[in-house]
């Protein structure tokens, strides 16, 4: 059968291209004859398989059965590439060519191709620095205060989201959860003013599910707007440890690289308490990625020196700036510092904001 | 220092006290500051020119002083201490004819400084309600001003007579429900040729004023979006005002029948302040996102757009943007973008001509299916 297969196949497709087969044969031997001839060229592109000029595509035979085992053929090799067996190939040419080898190809992502965005803040640049150390945050930066966290929601609070505040008040350390009783945003600022809170975190409800966060600092800082999006309660976590302590975690923000970004950066910084307690070995962690900020909060242990153990407790949520705003919560007469415009700003897949 | 601020074109200032010349041939920014020492304090609230000539620039801080910066020379060259900090900040800067400076603050206080002598008396003061928001200087009556804040409607005052407002105008009329309307005047401007004040408010209207006439209510009112107004400006033409509010949407509006013409795109912070070009249809934006913006008003597309190191000034309290007037070497290179519009009618010639071609095509075929 092993045997008979093989000339079948062979056979069929030698019918289907028997002019195919002629040609390249005669082609061929006038390749091989006359490689600089410059007047046959052009007869050679219009008949030949084997050698195509570079600019050839698939799309240009008209003929569809001929097209359609062109365009078989050029998937397979594609799938070639994807093998495990042509990796280990290429790697033992790598090796045995040595220093010869071409360079490795870096395979370009969305991260790797991003526009240079002017507003990337360099970190000696004095006029940032001066701005930093005077705007809202500085009382925080400068360890005046410490951060007095407030919970609340939308009214009329259902499951999932009741839940979820719990698990952020055990994540952040001195935070509080009230219920809203249908309070008023703008009435509720001034009395945690006076009570010393300095951070308002009002989440969002929709259909019983939480979508949207509120940041507000609190003697007169700004606000932000998020969009919450794939929360994961403790229960729903796989692998998870211990419920966390009441030690205050360390805090990781990355890849804040903007003027935005930094102010983004320092919102979610000036909630945790300025010394970490690494007893409790806690760590929570902001990590932006094309403008979306992962929040995951973990424990870690170190095996040895190298190696390290996480463990991921506490709830996980991903968030998505909507804008911005000077002041506290003013959503109708407050100036916006960055609003988020769509159409704008999601026009280049390349740019992002954050 | 000073050929660098003989480059700038647009001049803004900053929250931290830093005047920031903007040279659009350049495309970058360049700081100017008074003291070594920068400051919250210092942050720049109101900015106007000294003189006709436009080489000297008034800056008014938050603490109350007034500082004079050459453009010949890079620097600044005196200040003035023109009343306390616990008046409230500056809402208007205006000079009168060389020697003097009006000056007014937050809480309605107006001034007139002469530079000589009375260095902490004003020359004559009035009152002009709470909470004043802005206060423009008229462009061709220099002794009149406008005022308007939150709850305190236009007033047009002639200096010349400081105890009773020239032009004070109404409310508008109760709503159906028969409430009483809020008023809050962000920012006006003087009409060229005529009496007529313009004025866009914080409920996002944008009202007419026409003291000639009896009525003290608005003779035209036009809304615009669904936030409050931040900043106006009148392009040459004449017929037309731009505002933007503060979700950073700028828009032209038309005067004569109180139409939106369009939106100007790009920002992404409030709008703090809008100047147009005296002669040329362009408008220069700047807001809390840090950028300076340069619109052409024709087409409404963004011409140039330079980061203002925020950090600092974080420019974002960028006040006043104020631009030279026809000077050839700093818009030569404006004229240069403005090529793209001689192009169109050869392109729309071009596109002519297609058409008729394929109108011909289309004949010839619909007769060979005959």
């Amino acid at each position: 059968m092993d045997i008979t297969e093989v000339p079948v196949s062979q056979d069929n497709k030698g019918k289907k291209k028997k002019n195919k087969k002629a040609k390249k044969k005669s082609v061929s031997q006038e390749g091989n004859e006359e490689s600089g001839g410059v007047e046959t060229k052009e007869e050679k592109m219009e008949k030949s398989e084997p050698a195509f000029p570079p600019t050839f595509s698939v799309s240009e035979i008209k003929n569809k059965q001929r097209r359609h085992l062109m365009f078989m053929k050029l998937k397979q090799e594609k799938r070639k590439v994807k093998t495990y067996k042509y990796h280990k190939k290429e790697e033992k040419e790598r090796e045995a060519l040595g220093d010869k080898a071409p360079p490795k190809e870096v395979p370009k992502t969305i991260e790797n191709q991003r526009v240079y965005d002017e507003t990337t803040v360099d970190p000696e640049d004095e006029e940032i620095a001066f701005d930093e150390g005077t705007d809202e945050f500085s009382a925080y930066f400068n360890g005046l205060t410490n951060p007095k966290v407030l919970i609340t929601t939308s009214d009329r609070p259902r499951g999932r989201t009741v839940r979820f505040c719990e698990q952020l008040a055990t994540v952040i350390p001195n935070a509080h959860v009230y219920y809203r009783r249908g309070l008023a945003l703008k009435r509720i600022i001034p009395q945690c003013i006076a009570r010393n809170f300095t951070y308002l975190i009002v989440i969002n409800e929709d259909r019983k599910v939480p979508n949207g966060l509120v940041l507000c600092h609190l003697p007169d800082g700004p606000t932000a707007h998020f969009k919450i999006s794939s929360v994961r309660l403790r229960k729903e976590m796989k692998r998870r440890g211990k419920d966390p302590t009441e030690h205050s975690p360390e805090v990781i923000l990355n890849n804040f690289t903007t003027r935005l970004g930094h102010s983004i950066g320092r919102l979610f910084a000036a909630l945790f308490p300025q010394d970490p307690q690494f007893v409790g070995r806690q760590v929570a962690t902001f990590h932006n990625q094309r403008d979306f900020v992962f929040f995951r909060f973990h424990r870690y242990i170190f095996k040895n020196e190298k190696k390290v153990g996480i463990q991921e407790l506490g709830p996980r949520f991903t968030l998505k700036l909507r804008s911005l705003q000077k002041g506290t919560f003013d959503s109708k007469f407050g100036e916006y510092e960055w609003v988020l415009k769509r159409h704008e700003m999601d026009a280049c897949r390349r740019k992002f904001q954050l | 220092m000073g050929d660098t601020s003989r480059l700038c074109s647009v001049w803004l200032g900053s929250e931290t006290g830093i005047l920031k010349g903007v040279s659009l041939a350049r495309k970058q920014a360049f700081n100017f500051c008074n003291t070594s020492h920068l400051s919250r304090d210092q942050e720049v609230r109101a900015l106007c020119w000294g003189d006709p000539a436009e080489s000297e620039l008034l800056v008014g801080s938050v603490d109350g002083t007034v500082k004079t910066f050459s453009v010949e020379k890079g620097a600044f060259t005196e200040t003035r201490r023109c009343g306390d900090p616990a008046d409230g900040c500056f809402v208007g800067l205006a000079s009168l004819s060389g020697s003097a400076l009006v000056t007014c603050a937050e809480c309605g206080t107006l001034r007139v400084w002469r530079e000589d002598g009375g260095g902490s008396e004003p020359a004559a003061e009035l009152d002009a309600g709470k909470n004043v928001c802005r206060m423009r200087q008229s462009p061709v009556h220099p002794h009149k001003v406008a005022t308007g804040g939150k709850e305190n409607g236009l007033k047009i005052w002639d200096l010349e007579k400081p105890e009773k407002p020239v032009f004070a105008a109404k409310n508008l009329r109760d709503d159906w429900l028969d409430l009483r309307r809020p008023q809050w005047v962000r920012d006006m401007a003087f009409i060229p040729d005529s009496d007529k004040v313009v004025t866009c408010t914080g409920y996002h209207q944008v009202h007419v004023f026409d003291p000639s006439t009896p009525q003290r209510r608005p003779v035209l009112e036009v809304e615009y979006g669904e936030y409050p107004l931040t900043a106006l400006s009148l392009p040459a033409g004449g017929n037309a005002v731009v505002v933007g509010n503060t979700h950073g949407q700028i828009a032209m509006l038309d005067l004569r029948k109180g139409l939106v013409r369009g939106a100007l795109k790009g920002l992404a912070g409030g709008v703090r302040a809008l100047q147009c070009h005296p002669s040329q249809p362009l408008v220069a934006s700047c807001g809390l996102d840090r950028f300076l913006r340069i619109h052409s008003l024709e087409d409404r597309k963004p011409q140039h757009k330079v980061y203002l190191k925020g950090g600092a000034g974080a420019t974002g309290g960028a006040q006043e943007v104020k631009e030279e007037d026809d000077d050839d070497d700093l818009w030569e290179t404006m004229e240069r973008v403005e090529e793209t519009p001689k192009r169109k009618p050869t392109e729309e010639d071009e596109g002519i001509e297609e058409e008729e071609l394929q109108k011909k095509s289309k004949k010839k075929r619909k007769k060979g299916k005959d």
